[in-house]
């Protein structure tokens, strides 16, 4: 299982801009290497990130093999409403991961 | 691509000179693993065509910050921020960054929506060489907004693999 | 007269060999030492200091999951015996390599969670460079983060040191090249396009931005020595132990900065 860090204020006042970061253990590889033998090394990358805000989709990336290996992603939502972020990252050989973090809104 | 076999690229000769201003003899292991590549002008232009279609791409309101000089190309900082008051009537749909030096020049594409609140999105990326980058903003009425930039990667000496 | 001015040149070229080898073989004054970190750049000086962004964190992570986990025919973890690393582990990373009474020998950090592993947990050890094994390594290292390394004050380990300084000074591979002619004497200057670095391990395992991952000093160290066109020493071989105990001698007083980023 990859792991993944997320750093999300567990507080918020309503209305404020909060910075969301993201990190994810993922080698990403670009699909242009090769062996020393020669054979080329298939692609394996993350291709899709998708965060939801209480379901709502609030923010989507797709990932091509120039992402650095371990994606770090940073981006911003306005703190609406108390409730659960969901962190969705899913790319080559069926690779999916989930993770959630919770804000409280004030 | 023949031609990209026999360029002698900046980096080759950065890296002479470097082993030269070290006072060491060491060509070996100022060869690079991945040293030649070139801009491909026209995978780069389908890649912006694929996002814009035929709308103009005007310059302004875009702004891309990523360190003028990397010490590795394997993660170089990237930030891509657009003036936009994000409300629902006018705000910043997409965020896409292009290298045009990269074997794929698409790096990364980002939806956001008012929600966002700030219109910012950082992540670190990969870059082969020295090269220009590209960011380009479509904003909710439709236009294409975009900014430009240039890392010069710098070469180390004792890679792992030689 | 001939006979003479022989000597005389001969005496003269001895003196200056000598003084040649002085030179050299100067180790850096302790106040002029300083961690790579100083010579980063601003974007990977951000990318060691943000716990957040710090993908070597991942890495940390997943040993702290590690020292909770049970393992072994002894069905223990990490944690039944150390308690919460926070405060049981704080600082060992700083002293270690240290004296193994059993073995007669310094060992590594690495080294001694592998022990730990074989005769406390009766699991089987982890293999070096293993994912688990730099994972686990990370989070007993990042316990002495912002502490001085402070090498044991331990005769036993004096020979062992030496030995370490030895190799540290000994021309090595088809460059023949000792590791102080680049850390000790050009230090600073740029080998390519890379600064050229004192080589203090204050932050192992460190994530390095070429290798895309999370590494061991011993990793690094074998890439020296690849680099001098040598034989690497195998892993976990007393020769790196030796060397690990010399650099952390070295590099005393300077903090530890577990998980450290270097380019």
């Amino acid at each position: 299982m990859a792991r993944a860090l997320i750093n999300v204020p567990a507080k918020a006042k309503r209305g404020e801009v909060i910075t969301i970061k993201t990190l994810i253990s993922h080698v990403m590889e670009t699909g242009f290497r090769h062996t020393t033998m020669g054979v080329r090394i298939p692609r394996d990358i993350i291709d899709t990130f998708v965060c939801t805000y209480n379901g709502e989709e609030i923010f989507r990336a797709t990932l091509h093999s120039a992402i650095a290996a371990n994606p770090f992603i940073t981006f911003h939502t306005v703190a609406t409403e108390s409730g659960t972020l969901t962190f969705t990252w899913s790319g080559d050989s069926q690779f999916s991961q989930t993770e959630t973090a919770n804000i409280v809104v004030e | 691509m023949s031609k990209r076999e026999h360029a002698t690229t900046r980096r080759q000769v950065l890296a002479g000179a470097g082993a030269l201003a070290g006072g060491l003899s060491l060509p070996t292991l100022a060869t690079p693993a991945h040293a030649q590549v070139q801009a491909n002008p026209a995978a780069l232009a389908i890649a912006i065509q694929k996002v814009v279609g035929g709308a103009k791409i005007n310059d302004g309101k875009v702004k891309l910050e990523v360190p003028p000089l990397s010490e590795n190309g394997n993660a170089v900082a990237l930030t891509v921020t657009v003036e936009s008051p994000m409300t629902a009537k006018d705000h910043v749909k997409s965020i896409h960054v292009f290298a045009e030096k990269n074997l794929q020049p698409n790096v990364i594409s980002a939806k956001l929506g008012p929600r966002a609140g700030l219109p910012m999105v950082q992540t670190r990326i990969r870059l082969a060489d020295t090269q220009d980058l590209i960011a380009i903003a479509e904003l909710s009425d439709g236009t294409f907004w975009r900014a430009t930039g240039n890392v010069i990667i710098t070469l180390g000496a004792c890679l792992e693999d030689g | 007269m001939k006979a003479a001015r022989g000597t005389q040149r001969l005496a003269l070229g001895v003196l200056l060999a000598a003084l040649a080898t002085l030179c050299s073989a100067a180790e850096i004054p302790l106040s002029e030492r300083r961690s790579g970190y100083a010579d980063l750049g601003r974007e990977t000086k951000a990318m060691q200091d943000d716990d957040t962004a710090n993908p070597g964190m991942l890495s940390v992570l997943e040993g702290e999951e590690l020292w909770k986990t049970k393992s072994g025919t002894e069905v223990k973890a990490c944690a039944d015996c150390h308690g919460d690393a926070r405060a049981s582990m704080k600082g060992v990373a700083a002293r270690y390599p240290a004296f193994d009474a059993s073995r007669g020998r310094p060992v590594n950090l690495e080294q001694r969670i592998n022990i730990c592993q074989a005769e406390r947990q009766q699991a089987k050890p982890s293999a070096y460079e293993s994912k688990e094994l730099l994972a686990l390594t990370a989070f007993v290292a990042m316990q002495s983060r912002g502490e001085p390394i402070a090498p044991p004050d331990d005769a036993r380990l004096t020979p062992f040191r030496e030995a370490g300084r030895q190799l540290f000074f000994r021309r090595q591979g088809q460059l023949n090249l000792g590791c102080n002619q680049c850390h000790d004497d050009n230090w600073s200057k740029r080998l390519a396009g890379n600064l050229i670095p004192q080589a203090h391990p204050t932050g192992y395992p460190i994530y390095r931005l070429e290798w895309q991952s999370i590494g061991s000093l011993q990793r690094r160290l074998r890439n020296c020595m690849t680099g001098l066109r040598a034989q690497p020493y195998e892993f976990g071989a007393p020769e790196n132990v030796d060397m690990e105990l010399y650099l952390m001698w070295r590099a005393r007083g300077l903090p530890v900065e577990t998980p450290a980023v270097r380019p």
